[in-house]
């Protein structure tokens, strides 16, 4: 057997899985997709002695559009969203995001709250509700319900604000803004591999065409996704040029902290976050403007 | 309550169109499920941590890496293996092409491209090249250099949409 022993149970109610987590807290690991941990496992680089399966906990799987946004419960799959054709309406960036993780197979298991929960800073869904401006739900039953802002959750790498005993249960994505323009570029080694450095970008303007709240998020370049305020800063109020964008996409590229790994020097990745942030800003601005509709 | 036990317990499991009864420990892998419990060696075990494919099945018409499942997690599910694919003698159109187009050498990484390759034919039936080329990036295969599986997979996405119903499997 690959796995170490572990004890196993599939709750049916997500107040069963908070019962078996608020006795469990140290010793248990929520299993959703399991598309991460089953590595962690198999290789037992991970050893927890009892595992939590969420798998049949209907009611944390689902999309959910109102007024206040698009709530995605934690349990949801990649590929729910993949093929969910109101997607691209309600929010495009999200559905721009999705096929850059991982592969088929691994959407169709992997989960939007395990993404999440696990924080790596080189996946899509830190980085999406960063630049988005998520809310994180989370229940416990020490705790209750807390509500925790994307900027608080992820602390650092593979680490977020969740206690032991909670579990991420829904994430909240405010409305997407009339007329935004998005772009989402990744340089990948292989097509679904984590990104070895990403830039997302949401672009709006004024009546005027000023830029109205730009966002711009870099990940795969540090300890977490990132949005890059100074580089914001720059952006805010300004009309759009490619002048502007290359200032402000080398003004991103000093607010990162990269690393070096097998795949890339620290100052490869500089220069990608700079490359890919030009390049995102200038594809959200054709988008913006009606120009492009991929 | 559900209370956590290391315990093995009773699973029952469709493979194929065929029930299956055992009672299995938790950490039993799914892909070791069909292997061992099963006899069913046609799926592969490659890198069992989720990354070459290999090992990829059908669970409830879904392709989903085996090896990062458990076989518990399989319990009154249908899963569909490579055994299931042929139609008794008659191959599944993906399987003759691959098989005229030299879509394989060693065969070690075939099953797991033929289970993918079938879902994403069901959901774009008249793929470009490129589109193939993403679909099936997330299986390894060291003989071919990909050309002709890519081939293959158009080969047999072309005959598809001639004779669709050539394409039912029995997962």
């Amino acid at each position: 057997m690959k796995p170490a022993p572990f004890a196993w149970c599939a709750p049916a109610t997500l107040d069963e899985a908070l019962d078996l987590l608020a006795g469990h807290a140290d010793a248990a690991r929520i299993l959703a997709g399991g598309q991460t941990l089953g590595p962690l496992l198999n290789m037992r680089l991970a050893t927890p002695s009892i595992l939590i399966d969420i798998n049949g906990i209907g009611e944390l799987a689902g999309l959910h559009p109102d007024l206040a946004g698009l709530t995605i419960g934690a349990l949801t799959r990649q590929s729910t969203l993949e093929d969910d054709p109101a997607l691209a309406a309600l929010q495009p960036l999200i559905a721009m995001a999705i096929p850059h993780i991982a592969h088929r197979a691994v959407r169709n298991r992997g989960t939007v709250g395990g993404s999440l929960a696990h924080a790596d800073p080189a996946a899509e869904w830190p980085a999406l509700v960063t630049l988005l401006g998520a809310q994180l739900l989370a229940r416990s039953k020490s705790r209750g319900m807390r509500l925790i802002g994307a900027d608080e959750f992820f602390i650092t790498h593979l680490t977020t604000a969740l206690a032991p005993d909670e579990l991420l249960c829904e994430v909240r994505v405010p409305p997407s803004p009339p007329g935004a323009g998005y772009a989402v570029l990744e340089f990948a080694r292989r097509h679904g591999d984590f990104a070895v450095a990403g830039a997302m970008v949401r672009l709006t303007s004024d009546a005027g065409g000023k830029l109205t709240d730009p966002r711009l998020v870099l990940f795969g370049t540090g300890r977490r996704a990132l949005r890059a305020r100074r580089a914001e800063a720059m952006l805010a109020g300004a009309s759009a040029g490619t002048a502007l964008f290359a200032a402000a996409a080398a003004t991103a590229a000093t607010e990162i902290d990269p690393y070096d790994d097998l795949h890339a020097s620290a100052e490869y990745r500089r220069h990608l976050a700079e490359v890919l942030a030009s390049r995102a800003l200038e594809e959200a601005l054709a988008r913006m403007n009606g120009k492009r509709h991929d | 309550m559900t209370e956590p036990s290391a315990s093995p317990r009773p699973i029952r499991v469709s493979v194929n169109g065929v029930d299956h009864e055992r009672t299995v420990e938790p950490r039993l892998l799914l892909s070791d499920f069909l292997r061992h419990d099963l006899g069913l060696t046609g799926t592969h075990v490659g890198c069992e941590h989720g990354v070459c494919g290999a090992c990829t099945v059908a669970f409830d018409d879904q392709p989903v890496r085996s090896c990062l499942m458990f076989a518990v997690q399989a319990d009154g599910h249908r899963i569909g293996t490579i055994e299931g694919m042929a139609d008794g003698e008659t191959l599944h159109p993906l399987q003759m092409a691959f098989w005229e187009l030299s879509g394989l050498q060693c065969g070690f990484c075939t099953p797991g491209f033929l289970i993918t390759a079938r879902d994403f034919l069901a959901r774009n039936p008249d793929p470009s090249e490129q589109e193939v080329r993403e679909a099936l990036s997330g299986n390894l295969c060291r003989c071919t250099g990909y050309q002709s599986i890519v081939a293959a997979v158009l080969e047999a996405a072309r005959r598809l949409r001639q004779a669709p119903l050539a394409g039912l499997g029995k997962s």
